[in-house]
């Protein structure tokens, strides 16, 4: 149980924001045509490496870049539906959620997203 | 307007096809099931362990009434159908219901065949087919002692055994002089029947019934030959007869069943028919197996997807008595064309018999160790030639080369603790538990639930002779046909039809046309599917559908970096060429380097962003990628050859040089390795390369479908050419055969013993036309292979891939 709800929880994935409280909780990342359909980009922050990635219906998903069973790379694996299969030893995970699926247990952070004018926000989250 | 389909009969044929049918199309009918039995479907099989106390009925439901109302079907249980109007397409039940069509589907099974002795209608004879009977028999064993049990065919050995499980004292009668004559040789059935003897079951044999006795009730048999014996309690089991009556009173077309094409439908085309109550190809089948794949081509036609066809199943068979392993297929007693490899242990109580015809197995017989019955089975159903391990295949598939492992692979005798996969360490009571307690049918389940097998898959079989053995009876419901994934219902080799037929032209129009069930697919088949869309069409490529390794070209490593093979020709390298390759470790800090196994220098731990502008430097020095992280052409390893060695032959150097040349940048099913050595000393290892070369004094031999690795195996011996030119033609012309044919990850090894060298022959050195082609088309399809992947991102290809994008304070 305690597993399930750390995975549920939006994460603060870098420090500006604690200097500076008035700045949008959304910071611009990137363009949409800058990720790869059912494909994604590493995005590194100070404190995190995220992988975004982005599905056929140009749904975003932004998960903490590292699988819950080995530290796999999510972001170098392939996407399908919601979920990403791990590169190092195919664990299927949930993008929406970051739970692994099938009988594997475990689970990675997840960070909101948002796309407005052909523009990718991730939104930082407080803890 | 949703139509109308009816169903007659909710046994286990009928059912399925109702589930398949909901998989597909779940919107289309409004369902409506009759069912002549006052409950759920059930499985059937599964009546013979409920009998012997090892199953109880709540356990054997397959669908329970709750389910039928969750989907929306209208379920009339415990109510038969005795009428159908064909011209107002109406059914009419036993009290007066009725029910309108647009698609009917009859299901009705068969019944017990009851002989037609004087006395058989006495209290206390019965058949055995359904849950009444199964009531029936354990409330008789509470009260009577002594049952006989008619028919000493399968169905006739599990009764009987379950009828002594419920502490009856059992004694079978049978007309022939063995048991099981149709599944099983004498020898076999004589094993057989000592074992259920030595558990306390009787046996009258050859003996023929003429009359029941008793009053009201059976009090005994009498039988030609003058005996008698005494009995409460009789069980007919000598065969079935297809339950048709409905079908032949309202006019359907029916010979021993109902007569079906290969759509499943009856002469009526709104009227289709499923399982035991069906004949198709003259053929009525009484195992579960065939009615599956009925049902799921059946479903496919009522869903009006119209690509599915029946042709047909060919059957093995278990027997369910705890204690007892039996296998048997196809045509075991053999004629004067086959040959029979036989094995017979008396003191253990092993009996192995494979039947041969031009070294192509067409049946067998198992008795006491059954593990290896299923690779004979599938060898039987693939028509794999097994010429080449002839000689060992009675000792079965763990035999088969299997280094390092050996005889320790016998499934049955190890310990619980004996580690079966060694790259997930998992152990033999972890899986059998796994299987037993999750209720596991499947390969893909135990590889889901336990990790067995899931890595590099070297002990597959161990744990399919696991399930086999653990399940017993039930194994065999595995359809014979392999779906790719979870995704779709095809095989491979269906997949990569229907893209050659169809001519799709990617993966949208894959999973559409050939109907996928999943939108994107997955990693397993979008991997599969990549391949055989480039195989149609050399220029495809979608990165998206490709593992890391050949998206990034390189090999991903434990920690995300990756590792840099730059290819070296032949294994050949100048000083300058070592320059280069140290200028590059220094100046990106490679952290390790190594001389592999494939006479090259890997780069181990470089960081993925570091990648093209490493490449760039090594393309400047002459290099291209080695591709040391595809499923491609890999290595041409080989020896120093007639240039320096004493005993060389031949310029192997120069040969490996021209090789590699020819097929670098390849994309196949799996890793292709070649391999050149300069005499039959064979210091190059040609001989477990997927293609290699030796040189003799008078030309070259072609060796083909060797492998290191996970499971050695020593190539086959393909031809001796005289010339460089040939060796290079049999190479593209063989690579361009495994490429067309194989599955996705089949290595050449693998591939050779399922399809069987014979047929390699008649593709490639026979038909001279043929090679020319095959070669044709490699040169063609290498074209758009051979450009440089490094050079190529170096120079900014999918830049975004090797460059984060950073967010800073
Ligand atoms: C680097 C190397 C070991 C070395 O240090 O020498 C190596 C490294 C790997 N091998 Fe290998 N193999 C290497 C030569 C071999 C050889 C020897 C040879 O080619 O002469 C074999 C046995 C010969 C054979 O293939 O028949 C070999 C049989 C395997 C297998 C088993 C293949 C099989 O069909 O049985 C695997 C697993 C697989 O492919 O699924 C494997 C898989 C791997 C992988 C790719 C594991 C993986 O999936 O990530 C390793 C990558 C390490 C890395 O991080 O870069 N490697 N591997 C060798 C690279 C050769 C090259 O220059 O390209
Ligand atoms: C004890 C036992 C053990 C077996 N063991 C094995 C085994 O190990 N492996 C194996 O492969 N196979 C085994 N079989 C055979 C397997 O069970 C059958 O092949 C399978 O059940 C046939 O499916 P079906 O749908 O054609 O018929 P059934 O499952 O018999 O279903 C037909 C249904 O239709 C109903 N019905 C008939 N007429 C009407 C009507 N007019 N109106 C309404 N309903 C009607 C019947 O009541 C019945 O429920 C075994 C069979 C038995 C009896
Ligand atoms: S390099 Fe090969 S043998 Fe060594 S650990 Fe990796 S896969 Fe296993
Ligand atoms: S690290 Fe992701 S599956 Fe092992």
């Amino acid at each position: 149980m305690q597993l399930r709800q750390q995975c549920w929880q939006f994460t603060r994935f870098t420090e500006i924001l604690l200097r500076d409280e008035t700045m949008s909780d959304w910071l611009e990342i990137t363009t949409l045509d800058e990720i790869p359909v059912l494909g994604s980009r590493v995005v590194e922050t100070d404190t995190v490496t995220i992988a975004i990635f982005r599905g056929k219906d140009n749904t975003l998903f932004a998960i903490k870049d590292e699988c819950p069973h080995k530290k796999g790379p999510l972001s170098q694996g392939i996407m399908h539906g919601d979920s990403v299969t791990c590169p190092l030893h195919n664990w299927k995970i949930s993008l929406v959620t970051g739970e692994a699926l099938g009988p594997d247990e475990g689970c990675t952070h997840v960070y909101e997203t948002k796309v407005e004018d052909g523009k990718v926000f991730l939104r930082n989250q407080a803890l | 307007m949703k139509q109308n389909l009816v169903l007659i009969g909710n046994g286990m044929a009928g059912m399925r096809t109702i589930e398949e049918l909901l998989k597909l199309d779940d919107e289309k009918y409004s369902i409506t099931v009759f069912g002549e039995e006052p409950y759920g479907n059930y499985n059937r099989i599964m009546l013979s362990p409920v009998l012997a106390n090892e199953k109880t009925i709540d356990e054997i439901m397959l669908n329970d009434e709750q389910w039928y109302a969750d989907h929306g079907i209208t379920f009339y249980k415990g109510l038969k159908v005795v009428d159908v109007h064909r011209n107002r397409k109406q059914v009419v039940a036993e009290d007066g219901t009725t029910v309108p069509y647009d698609k009917l589907l009859i299901a009705t099974g068969s019944t017990s065949f009851m002989l037609p002795l004087p006395g058989a209608d006495k209290y206390g004879v019965i058949g055995f087919r359904d849950i009444h009977d199964v009531d029936m028999m354990i409330e008789t064993a509470e009260n009577y002692k002594k049952a006989v049990v008619i028919g000493g065919g399968l169905l006739g050995l599990e009764a009987a055994n379950g009828l002594m499980k419920q502490g009856m004292e059992v004694t079978v009668v049978h007309l022939m002089d063995s048991l099981m004559e149709r599944q099983l040789d004498k020898p076999a059935a004589k094993m057989l029947q000592a074992s259920l003897e030595e558990k306390g079951m009787k046996f009258l044999m050859g003996y023929a019934t003429e009359e029941i006795l008793g009053g009201e009730r059976v009090t005994g048999l009498k039988f030609k030959n003058g005996e008698q014996i005494d009995a409460d309690f009789v069980v007919m089991a000598v065969g079935i007869v297809p339950n048709i009556d409905l079908a032949k009173q309202i006019g359907l077309h029916c010979e021993r069943g109902i007569v079906v094409s290969d759509t499943l439908q009856t002469f009526d085309p709104n009227i289709y028919a499923v399982g035991e109550c069906v004949q198709h190809r003259g053929i009525a089948y009484g195992l579960v197996a065939p009615l599956f794949e009925q049902a799921k081509v059946a479903a496919n036609h009522l869903a009006e997807l119209g690509i599915a066809r029946y042709e047909g199943t060919v059957t093995s068979t278990m027997l369910k008595v705890t204690g007892i392993d039996l296998f048997s297929a196809g045509d075991f007693h053999g004629d004067e064309d086959t040959d029979e490899l036989l094995f017979h242990d008396v003191a253990n109580g092993v009996y192995k018999k494979i039947v041969l015809r031009d070294d192509i197995i067409v049946g067998t017989v198992l008795y006491g160790d059954t593990i290896d019955g299923t690779w004979y089975f599938q060898m039987m159903k693939d028509g794999t030639n097994i010429s080449d391990f002839r000689n060992t295949v009675l000792f079965g598939q763990a035999h088969l080369g299997d280094a390092g492992h050996g005889d320790e692979t016998r499934v049955a005798a190890m310990a619980d603790n004996a580690e079966i996969c060694g790259c997930n360490g998992v152990c033999k009571g972890e899986i059998v538990t796994a299987i037993t307690e999750q209720k596991l049918f499947t390969l893909d389940d135990v590889r889901a639930h336990t990790k067995a097998s899931a890595s590099c898959g070297s002990c597959t079989g161990l744990v399919e002779s696991l399930l086999a053995h653990t399940l017993g009876g039930d194994y065999s419901q595995a359809p014979s046909k392999k779906p790719l994934c979870g995704c779709t219902d095809l095989t491979h080799d269906e997949v990569r039809a229907g893209i050659r037929k169809l001519g799709l032209k990617n993966h949208d129009d894959v999973r559409q046309s050939l109907d996928w069930k999943t939108a994107d697919g997955c990693a397993v088949c979008r991997q599969a599917t990549n391949y055989y869309l480039l195989c149609e069409n050399p220029d495809y490529n979608d990165p998206q559908s490709r593992f890391i390794n050949e998206r990034a070209h390189g090999n991903i490593q434990k920690d995300g970096s990756y590792s840099v093979v730059p290819r070296m020709f032949g294994g050949m390298c100048t000083p300058q060429d070592l320059r280069a390759i140290a200028d590059v470790a220094e100046k990106f800090k490679v952290p390790e380097m190594k001389v592999t196994g494939g006479q090259r220098i890997d780069m181990f731990g470089v960081k993925k962003e570091d990648l093209p502008a490493m490449w760039k430097d090594l393309s400047a020095a002459g290099f291209v990628s080695g591709h040391a992280y595809g499923k491609a052409m890999r290595t041409c390893k080989t020896c120093v050859g007639d240039t320096w060695c004493r005993m060389g032959t031949q310029d192997s150097t120069g040969l490996g040089i021209k090789l590699e040349e020819l097929t670098w940048g390849s994309w196949m099913p799996h890793k292709y390795k070649l391999a050149v050595s300069g005499c039959p000393r064979n210091c190059a290892e040609a001989t477990i390369k997927d293609f290699g070369v030796v040189c003799v004094d008078s030309g070259y031999e072609i060796h083909v479908g060797g492998n290191g690795g996970i499971k050695v195996r020593v190539t086959d011996f393909l031809v001796k050419v005289e010339t460089e030119e040939q060796v290079l033609e049999y190479c593209g012309a063989f690579s361009q055969f495994y490429r067309e044919d194989a599955h996705y990850l089949e290595r050449t090894a693998p591939w050779i013993e399922r399809v069987g060298l014979e047929k390699i022959k008649a593709a490639v050195v026979d038909d001279e036309e043929n090679r020319k082609a095959l070669y044709e088309r490699f040169l063609v399809s290498q074209k758009p292979a051979q450009i440089d992947p490094w050079k190529e991102r170096a120079e900014g290809v999918d830049a975004h891939m090797f460059t984060p994008i950073k967010i800073k304070a």
